[in-house]
C-alpha cells in the first residue's frame, strides 16, 4: 500500500472527514436542541450576552407535548405511514410483475416497452401536478388518502421495476428451467422459485420506495385539504405555523418525530438502503 | 413443452384429461394459458402500464392540453393557441425563476458532484466506525427534505440566526448577514441546503462505484510515480465516469424540478426573486388557480428534460452495444 505520514493522514484525511460529519449532522443536532430547549431561551437576541445556543441547562419536553396534544400530528404520522405502506405494496407489486416479464420474457414492444418505463422513471412530479389535481378531481379522489396510493406509484414503479429487473437478470435462467422440467408452469416458476430468490432485491426496492413516499410532499400539498387527512411533510408546512408565527420549538419536534419512523427503517435496513439506492441509477 | 398436445385442435384440453400424459397433464388447464410468453408478458405488464398509463400519460396529454386553454379553477376554459406560452415568456418573474432554476441546478450539482466525490474517496479507506460513518452520512437524504430543511430555515433565521451568531462570535462578522432577507442570498442558501441534502447520493453512489475499481491499479500506478492527484486523474477518474455520468443525470433532473425545498425556505421570496419554475408553476396554477398558464409554466422544463433524458437513453445504449 501507498505509505503516508502522519500528518498528512492528519490533513488529507481526519480533518476533512471531520469536517464533512459535523456538516452533515449538525442540522440534526439543531433540530433536537430546539426542540427541548424552553421558549424562553429560543427567543434570546443573537448578541445577548447569556446567549449559550450550542447547548440548554433547562430541557423540556413542552414541546413534544404540545405537538401531540394540541395538534394533529399523531394523525399525519399514521396518514404518512398508512400511504406510504399502501403505496409502497402497490408498486412493489406491479414492479415485481413488469420486471420479471422484461427480464425473462420474449414479446413484440419489449425493447419498447422497457425504455418507456425508464422514461417515466425521469419524469419528475413537479411537471404533472397541475394536471394530476384535475384529475383527481374527477376521479372523486380528492382529499382522500387514495389520491396519493394511487399517485405516489408514477414515480415508485418505475424505479422498482428497473431494480427488480436487474435483479432477476441475475438469477441464472436455468433454475427456472430445472423448474419447469419437474412440471411446474411458467407462472409457478416465477412465482415458487424466482420471487423467493429475489427476496433482497424486493427489500431494497422496497426500502427504498418507502422513504421516498415517506419524503413525497407536493402531490400531498395539492391533493389533500383537511388538516387530519395530511401527510406529516404537509401537517407541518401548513398547519404548525399559524399566520405567520413560527413557533420553532414544536415546529422542530415536530420534524424530529417525523423523521424518526424513516430513520429507524433505514437504521435496520442500510445494506438493503443501499443497494435499492445504487441500483436505482444503475443501467 | 411449447406444444405439448400432438395435433392439439379444438377439444384438446378435454381428450388430454383422459389420456395417461403425467407430465402433462399436471399442469392446469388455466395455468398452460400462462405457458404462451406473450400472453403472460402482457398480464404482468398489465398492472404497472395501466397505473403509469392513467397517472402519468394522460396527465401528460392533459397538461398538453390545458397549457393551450384558457382554463381556471371552476371554469373550463377555451383553445388558446400558444397565448398561454407567449404570456409566460414575456413574464419577468417567470424569466428570472427559469434563471434561478438553471443556476441553482448549474451550482448545486457541481458542488454535490464535487463534495460527494471527496467524500466517497475518504470513505473508501480503512478506519474504525466506517459503517457507521457511512450510514450517518446518508441522513440528510432519507430525511424528509420538508423537515429538514425547516431546520436549515431556524439556522437561517433572521433574529435567531445560530450562524450568525457562530461567526459574530468568532469575529468574522460585525453585523448580521441577510441569509433569507435577500434574493441572491436565498438562491444562496437554497443551493447550499441542496448540497447538504444531496451530496450523500452523489458520494455514495460513487463510493459503491469505487469498489468495484481493482486496488492493483493503484498500486500499479504509484510504483510508476504517480502521486495522489495523478492516481485520481488518470486512473480512478476515467473508471468511475460511467456512474458518475448517471448519478449525475439523475440528480439534474431532480435539482431542475425541485419544489419542496424552495417552497419552505424562502417561498420563492423577497419579491419573487427566488422562484424556482416548479415553485412559480404552484404559485400562477394552484394558489392563484390559473391552471392554464400553470400548466404552460411546468412544460417549460420539457425541453430541459428531454435532452438530459436523450442523453441518458444514449449513454444506455452505447453500453448496451458495447
Amino acid at each position: 500500500m501507498v505509505i503516508e505520514r502522519r500528518w498528512k493522514k492528519w490533513v488529507f484525511f481526519y480533518i476533512p472527514l471531520t469536517l464533512f460529519i459535523i456538516g452533515t449532522l449538525f442540522p440534526f443536532y439543531w433540530m433536537f436542541i430546539t426542540s427541548i430547549r424552553p421558549d424562553a431561551e429560543l427567543y434570546r437576541s443573537w448578541r445577548a450576552v447569556n446567549n449559550a445556543p450550542f447547548w440548554t441547562l433547562h430541557p423540556t419536553l413542552d414541546h413534544f407535548q404540545d405537538l401531540m396534544a394540541k395538534t394533529t400530528f399523531p394523525t399525519w404520522l399514521w396518514n404518512t405511514f398508512f400511504i406510504a405502506v399502501a403505496s409502497t405494496l402497490i408498486s412493489l407489486f406491479c414492479g415485481l410483475l413488469a420486471g420479471y416479464a422484461l427480464a425473462r420474457l420474449r414479446f413484440p414492444l419489449a425493447g419498447t416497452l422497457g425504455t418507456s418505463i425508464f422514461v417515466t422513471y425521469l419524469v419528475p412530479p413537479t411537471l404533472l401536478f397541475i394536471p394530476l389535481a384535475d384529475i383527481i378531481r374527477n376521479f372523486q379522489l380528492g382529499n382522500t388518502p387514495w389520491a396519493l396510493i394511487l399517485t405516489y406509484p408514477t414515480f415508485l414503479v418505475p424505479f422498482c421495476t428497473w431494480l427488480l429487473m436487474g435483479y432477476f437478470k441475475t438469477i441464472p435462467r436455468e433454475l427456472e428451467e430445472c423448474a419447469r422440467i419437474d412440471g411446474a408452469s411458467r407462472f409457478g416458476a416465477m412465482v415458487r422459485i424466482i420471487f423467493p430468490i429475489a427476496v433482497p432485491g424486493i427489500l431494497s426496492a422496497g426500502i427504498f420506495a418507502f422513504t421516498l413516499s415517506w419524503n413525497e410532499f407536493i402531490y400531498a400539498l395539492v391533493f389533500l385539504s383537511s388538516p387530519e387527512r395530511k401527510t406529516v411533510p404537509v401537517g407541518v408546512v401548513s398547519e404548525l405555523i399559524r399566520g405567520d408565527i413560527y413557533f420553532w420549538g414544536q415546529l422542530m419536534a415536530g420534524a424530529l418525530l417525523g423523521s424518526v419512523p424513516v430513520a429507524l427503517v433505514y437504521s435496520f435496513f442500510v445494506e438493503y438502503y443501499v443497494t435499492g439506492l445504487t441500483g436505482s441509477v444503475k443501467g | 413443452m411449447k406444444n405439448p398436445i400432438a395435433g392439439g385442435a379444438g377439444g384438446a384440453a378435454g381428450v388430454e384429461v383422459a389420456l395417461p400424459h403425467p407430465r402433462t397433464s399436471r399442469v392446469q388447464p388455466r395455468t398452460r394459458v400462462l405457458e404462451s410468453e406473450r400472453l403472460l408478458a402482457a398480464l404482468l405488464l398489465a398492472p404497472a402500464v395501466l397505473l403509469l398509463g392513467t397517472f402519468i400519460a394522460y396527465p401528460f396529454v392533459m397538461g398538453v392540453w390545458l397549457s393551450l386553454s384558457s382554463t381556471t379553477v371552476g371554469t373550463a376554459g377555451t383553445f388558446v393557441g400558444l397565448k398561454n406560452f407567449e404570456k409566460v415568456w414575456n413574464d419577468s418573474i417567470f424569466r428570472e425563476a427559469f434563471q434561478n432554476t438553471a443556476i441553482y441546478t448549474g451550482l448545486a450539482t457541481l458542488f454535490k458532484l464535487s463534495l460527494g466525490m471527496w467524500l466517497a474517496l475518504l470513505l473508501n479507506r480503512h478506519f474504525r466506525g466506517k459503517r457507521l460513518v457511512r450510514a450517518s452520512m446518508l441522513l440528510p437524504f432519507i430525511v424528509p427534505t420538508v423537515l429538514s430543511t425547516y431546520a436549515w430555515r431556524w439556522m437561517f433565521d433572521p433574529t435567531f440566526s445560530v450562524l450568525n451568531w457562530t461567526l459574530y462570535k468568532l469575529g468574522f462578522i460585525a453585523d448580521k448577514l441577510p441569509f433569507l432577507s435577500d434574493g441572491v442570498w436565498g438562491l444562496g442558501c437554497a443551493i447550499v441546503v441542496n448540497t447538504w441534502r444531496g451530496m450523500p447520493f452523489f458520494a455514495i453512489t460513487l463510493l459503491a462505484g469505487l469498489q468495484t475499481i481493482n486496488p492493483d491499479l493503484h498500486e500499479a500506478a504509484s510504483l510508476d510515480g504517480a502521486n495522489a492527484w495523478e492516481r485520481f486523474w488518470y486512473v480512478t477518474w476515467p473508471l468511475l465516469k460511467p456512474v458518475t455520468l448517471v448519478v449525475v443525470v439523475f440528480s439534474v433532473i431532480q435539482t431542475f424540478s425541485d419544489f419542496q425545498l424552495i417552497y419552505v425556505l424562502t417561498g420563492g421570496g423577497p419579491a419573487n426573486s427566488t422562484h424556482l419554475i416548479a415553485t412559480y408553476a404552484y404559485q400562477i396554477g394552484v394558489a392563484t388557480g390559473l391552471l392554464g398558464e400553470g400548466a404552460a409554466i411546468s412544460l417549460f422544463m420539457l425541453p430541459v428534460l428531454f435532452i438530459v433524458v436523450w442523453l441518458q437513453l444514449r449513454y444506455l445504449r452505447r453500453l448496451e452495444g458495447a
